[in-house]
């Protein structure tokens, strides 16, 4: 390598520095590996989950807390409600929660039904109410449910009167946050005798379910839809509609005239049991840009209160759900975070994760069945790993956490009851998390937006 | 083509219910009651909801015109509209017989997982959306999207068929004696087989049509959509 005239270009001979490599910010090594099995399969990317991309969230609020000008309540001693009662509008017997944390839908045939149970036995100890998904109820998880709320899907996969009967609530969805507008989707993998049975389909073929509902378009005819349920169940039950987050004002505000009880706000980090990659990740907004207009929307409507918000979409912890609350919220669901405390991403399951060509905490091919957690699997064998009092044990455990956390943010804000907690309890970190939440930047009266 | 409707629950019916005095929530809380018995619907008036969510084996004489959802999730009873029904008849109906003497708007027994319902005069859009075993026997036409991802149960349709008939079907059965104006994607005339005219015949005389079985074509899933392939991709 003497003639340094034939040396390639950027390879300068005799020992020059070379310059380091550099790869694309936007030509990543993901985006790049992704366009390699576009081009090698023809098929889009398909996971569970919600949006794994950076978004604006609760981590860039944070709470003021007390000092000269408003004092703290007692840790420990003063007391500091959590219960939330859902559905008291219109239902003769609403919902009365002992934390405002309630776990979201998730369908047996996305879940293992020991995952089911696992979710019941958590949410029973904890006071809490449980979800059905696409596919219909089960008769295990209305036992281990005492509260469970029963969704009426676009699918009507397994939709029956007589479950809708024994509901506690009910839940028609119109969208949710990982894909506002999208369907269901269950792969053969996962449609086995149980579940084909149970959504009346043939054995191991890909289910791709409707998005739109069957038999009601636009919120006039919702509208009437709701007084149909009501007249069925004999306007006993809450009836709540959920939607993912994309324009949470108006969406809100139409759920509210079609008769909703509560509202269900699903920010784009929700998770799914599958969808395409590309719907995860482009379409929707984070929880933290959904949460004030939906507030607005019922305060306009004088229904903040009367007709409850349940918000989701990446609540981790007490903090989240501190945040969400003062944000205007009257509870939280959490389903990936549920998942994780029953045993999913575990690493003690590391080397099948890697057979698997992922990491632990990685790992979201849920719809293709084989979860090492035996979770998000139909595979009995996988399915047979957990161990659903123990499982329930860890969410109940969990749910307690995420309570006394909420509770401590409270009294440290001064509120005897979580839902006193408000906007003027928050600052913002960011520019943005400032503009979305509609609290000033630390250290500055400037809402951006608002003020100035 | 109201010919093939029987008069079935009027002749017995001794119970009045009339919607002029009574809220729609009473009148459905007497039928969602009753262990069995006859009923006479007064003054419907285009109301939504009526005798919806019954369970018991009695029978409803709806004498007008019913609104959205009548009869919807219906179980073992047998409910006879005398006039049209608006959207959703007998939405999710799971067992019993919902019958319409006039026409009957979108939806007509969407997500249906079983039972029967009879339409003597034509059904709109999206008729049997859905479907999930429900045999639905429409005497006149219907609208297009009719049977769209229809699971299973047959469709039965003595007159003409809308635009993308059975689109994204699987395993229901299509009966059309008239014009099918467009077949949906991945559905297709299928050979009538002597099993099918069996079938055909029982569904015509359950419903009370007059009509030759041999008249009918049948159609149902190519089943090419069952697995997402790419090559199939301009189909969906």
């Amino acid at each position: 390598m003497n003639d340094q005239s034939n040396a390639p270009r950027g390879e300068p001979g005799n020992g020059a520095p070379r310059t380091t490599p550099v790869k694309s910010a936007i030509f990543d090594d993901y985006t790049l590996s992704e366009i390699r099995r576009a081009a090698a399969t023809g098929l889009y990317d398909i996971r569970g989950g919600g949006a794994k991309r950076a978004l604006p969230h609760f981590d860039d609020l944070l709470f003021l807390g007390a000092s000269v000008s408003r004092y703290p309540l007692e840790g420990y001693r003063e007391a500091c409600g959590t219960d939330v009662t859902i559905g008291a509008r219109h239902a003769e017997t609403p919902l009365h929660l002992k934390t405002p944390i309630t776990i979201a839908g998730m369908s047996f045939g996305s879940l293992s039904a020991q995952a089911k149970e696992a979710l019941g036995r958590g949410a029973n100890a904890a006071g809490t109410s449980t979800t059905t998904g696409d596919g219909g109820m089960t008769p295990e998880e209305r036992e281990h449910s005492n509260l469970l709320v029963y969704q009426l899907l676009p699918s009507r996969y397994g939709m029956n009167p007589d479950d809708l009967r024994k509901a506690d609530a009910i839940e028609v969805v119109v969208g949710q946050g990982a894909k506002p507008g999208g369907g269901g989707m269950l792969l053969g993998q996962k449609i086995g005798a149980r579940v084909a049975e149970m959504r009346t389909l043939p054995e191991g073929i890909d289910q791709r379910s409707a998005c739109r509902h069957p038999d009601w378009t636009g919120p006039d005819d919702l509208e009437i839809k709701i007084g149909e349920l009501r007249e069925i169940t004999g306007w006993r039950v809450p009836i709540y509609i959920k939607v993912g987050a994309s324009r949470p004002y108006y969406d809100v505000a139409l759920a509210v005239k079609a008769g909703a009880d509560a509202v269900v706000l699903d920010g784009m980090q929700g998770g799914t049991a599958a969808t395409q990659t590309v719907f995860i990740e482009h379409v929707g907004i984070p929880i933290l840009a959904a949460i004030r207009p939906a507030v607005q929307a019922l305060k306009d409507l004088g229904m903040h209160r009367q007709v409850q918000l349940i918000v989701s979409g990446g609540i981790r912890n007490g903090a989240d759900v501190a945040k969400a609350l003062a944000l205007g919220a009257d509870a939280v669901s959490i389903g990936t975070a549920a998942l994780v405390a029953l045993g999913d991403n575990d690493p003690r399951w590391e080397d099948e994760y890697r057979r698997l060509g992922t990491t632990a905490g990685a790992y979201d091919d849920w719809h293709e069945g084989a979860d090492p957690a035996g979770i998000t699997t139909q595979d009995p064998a996988l399915a047979a790993r957990l161990d659903p009092v123990a499982a329930g044990r860890r969410l109940a455990n969990y749910l307690a956490v995420m309570t006394l956390e909420l509770q401590t943010i409270a009294r440290a804000c001064g509120k005897s009851h979580v839902h006193n907690l408000e906007p003027e309890d928050l600052v913002a970190l960011t520019v943005e998390s400032a503009a979305m939440a509609g609290v000033p930047l630390a250290g500055t009266d400037w809402i951006p937006g608002r003020t100035g | 083509m109201s010919d093939g409707i029987t008069a079935t629950a009027e002749a017995q019916a001794n119970t009045a219910l009339d919607l002029t005095t009574l809220s729609v929530r009473e009148a459905n809380r007497a039928l969602q009651s009753a262990k069995g018995g006859a009923f006479r619907l007064l003054n419907p008036g285009g109301k939504h909801a009526l005798a919806c969510g019954l369970s018991q084996p009695v029978s409803v004489s709806i004498e007008g015109h019913a609104g959205y959802y009548c009869a919807g999730m219906n179980q073992r009873a047998e409910v006879t509209v005398h006039g049209n029904a608006g959207t959703g008849l007998a939405e999710n109906i799971m067992s019993g017989t919902v019958r319409v003497t006039g026409d009957a708007s979108q939806s007509a027994g969407a997500t249906g997982h079983g039972g029967l319902v009879v339409i003597a005069g034509n059904a709109s859009a999206r008729c049997g959306i859905s479907m999930k075993g429900v045999d639905i026997v429409v005497g006149g036409d219907v609208g297009h999207m009719s049977a769209f991802m229809a699971q299973a149960g047959n469709l039965v349709v003595l007159g003409d068929a809308g635009p993308d008939l059975g689109d994204s079907i699987y395993e229901a059965r299509l009966f059309v004696r008239g014009a099918v104006a467009r077949l949906g994607t991945d559905c297709v005339e299928k050979e009538m087989r002597a099993e099918h005219l069996d079938l055909l015949r029982d569904l015509l005389a359950r419903a009370g049509m007059q009509a030759d079985p041999a008249e009918f074509r049948r159609y149902g899933s190519a089943r090419r959509l069952y697995h997402f392939k790419v090559d199939n991709a301009g189909a969906y």
